[in-house]
């Protein structure tokens, strides 16, 4: 299923507008009455991210919250794949740091905060002489980082030990081994679920960026729902929301799109 | 062309424990196996189910180590899978995520693209999936899957096919034309076919021999000669005799 579910495009379209519209009448009649100090109503809410864009800020901030969501993710999944495959092929590697990740998984990266600070708080990042990342940076993106690494993991390490004997076999019959072993059997095979898992983490890394982003920075979304509170902009607090929630469907669907079309070859549909 | 199976031994089965340890214990599962397969002949093995014949071919093939006693090939022990020997697995084996020709090619090494696109669709081509090359086995149906499973194996020009229930998964109709297939590539090729079933009428149908493996754990009973010319008629009389004398060796009682 999708992240729009499945069903005829009329029936979707229907349903789904039928939903959004409930919402904003018990919104609105929720809310009524109520100024940009209180818990705004959907005019208000819509009305300030007018203002937001108008302003230029709303997509600054986008691009910036997008930009450590990116790195966070990408380092995840370049550490985490590799190292979810190395434990999933080897039973000594899923023995040795399966207990530890287990156990790290749990812990929210919210948790993690102090040390994020503590860790990253002094350090900017040059590349090729120009600031890449500043301190407040680092340690948002360390905090993403944290959060898509654990969910990347499992889903490659599960991935990797659930192909199927008969590919292996195959391929250990055609003389094939090592990277070429890897590269044309092993990870094709667990291509679908690795894809599953990087939605999953994108999904998660997503959601924590509104806490990652209390760490000093000053822009993102995150950043935008911290200042405007300081401000007692309610509306601007509501708008942020409103924004952090359509572009999470976005990265969702693109996410999902990837995944649908790796499965498609493979003649499965998703579940 | 050769249809007649030389007399020259090709495989060696001496002896051949196999266990498997389990949380249960230790299930034996080959408690001696002796056979004898000549170069080029087509062997069936059958067996009441569960009894070890897959467990055999995998021994056969490398995949499995055996606990006792020697399979040896052209005089040398089989000791891992190699190109030679190649595999066909009931459900199909084949990668659902690359085309036919990939496929096909995937254990074809060391030729120029020009001259791995040639031989390719040479095994293409022998198992009739002209004009499918670029498809992927989700397009496909069970018997054109199987087709290019045939094509895959056959491509690396082993001497020896392993094939464990090759047609289990196919519908009677897809069954019956693909058991005609593999009699043809196996005479048009000459390899040496190793086809584990628990049809017996299959066996018949299609092998020179007829190993039969009893109960585990198992032993090979004795192997039967089929002496008759192909193609062959599966209403031939000598058949019924002889489907008689495998399922009172295998102790099933036939009527219902
Ligand atoms: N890896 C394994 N570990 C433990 N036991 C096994 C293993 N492989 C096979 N066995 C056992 O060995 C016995 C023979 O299995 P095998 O698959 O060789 O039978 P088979 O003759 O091919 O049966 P079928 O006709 O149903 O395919 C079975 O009892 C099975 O439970
Ligand atoms: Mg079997």
């Amino acid at each position: 299923m999708s992240a729009l579910g499945s069903g005829s495009w009329t029936q979707r379209l229907l349903l789904g507008a039928l939903g959004l519209g409930g919402f904003l009448v018990a919104w609105q009649l929720a809310t009524w009455g109520n100024g940009i100090t209180d818990v705004p109503g959907p005019r208000l809410t819509f009305q300030g991210l007018v203002e937001l864009a108008t302003a230029g800020v709303l997509w600054k901030n986008i691009v910036a919250s997008v930009f450590r969501v990116a790195w966070g993710f990408c380092l995840a999944a370049a550490v985490g794949i590799p190292l979810g495959m190395w434990m999933g092929w080897s039973r000594h590697g899923t023995l040795l740091l399966n207990p530890l990740i287990q156990t790290l998984r749990p812990i929210s990266p919210i948790a993690w905060i102090p040390f994020a600070v503590v860790i990253f708080g002094g350090s900017d990042f040059y590349l090729r002489g120009r600031i890449l990342f500043d301190a407040s940076d680092s340690s948002a993106i360390f905090l993403i980082f944290l959060a898509s690494f654990f969910p990347i993991v499992t889903a490659t390490t599960s991935a990797v030990q659930s192909i199927e004997q008969k590919y292996l076999r195959s391929a250990a019959n055609f003389g094939v081994r090592g990277v070429q072993l890897l590269r044309r059997v092993i990870l094709p095979a667990a291509l679908p679920q690795i894809l599953t898992g990087l939605r999953l983490a994108l999904g998660i890394a997503w959601v924590v960026i509104v806490a990652a982003e209390m760490l000093g920075v000053t822009s993102g979304l995150g950043f935008q729902v911290n200042d405007s509170r300081n401000n007692l902009r309610m509306d601007y607090v509501a708008a942020a929301m409103v924004v952090i929630g359509l572009v999470g469907l976005g990265l969702d669907l693109a996410m999902s799109s990837l995944e649908s079309q790796a499965l498609a070859r493979r003649g499965m549909s998703r579940r | 062309m050769s249809t007649e199976s030389t007399q020259r031994e090709k495989i060696r089965v001496q002896g051949v424990y196999k266990s498997f340890a389990t949380k249960k214990g230790t299930v034996q599962v080959l408690d001696g196996v002796n056979l004898s397969v000549r170069e080029g002949e087509f062997l069936a093995i059958v067996g009441p189910s569960g009894c070890g014949k897959s467990t055999l071919l995998n021994c056969m093939a490398g995949f499995e180590r055996i606990s006792q006693g020697s399979i040896q090939i052209d005089g040398v022990e089989v000791q891992h899978p190699d190109p030679k020997r190649v595999f066909v697995f009931q459900e199909t084996g084949i990668f659902p995520w690359l085309s036919v020709w990939d496929n096909v090619g995937f254990g074809v090494q060391g030729l120029g693209y020009e001259a791995k696109h040639e031989h390719v669709m040479k095994y293409i081509r022998l198992v009739g999936l002209d004009g499918f090359e670029k498809s992927l086995p989700a397009e496909l149906s069970g018997g054109m899957k199987q087709r290019v499973e045939f094509a895959r194996a056959l491509a690396v020009e082993p001497d020896v096919l392993y094939l464990d229930e090759p047609f289990g998964a196919l519908d009677a109709f897809t069954r019956i034309e693909m058991r005609r297939e593999i009699v043809r590539i196996w005479r048009e090729t000459g390899k040496t076919c190793i086809l584990v079933t628990h049809d017996v009428a299959e066996a018949l149908e299609l092998a020179d021999r007829v190993a039969i493996m009893t109960r585990r754990p198992a032993v090979v009973h004795s192997v039967m000669e089929v002496d008759r010319p192909r193609p062959r008629d599966s209403d031939d009389p000598a058949f019924r005799e002889w489907k008689d004398q495998i399922f009172s060796i295998l102790g099933v009682e036939r009527s219902v």
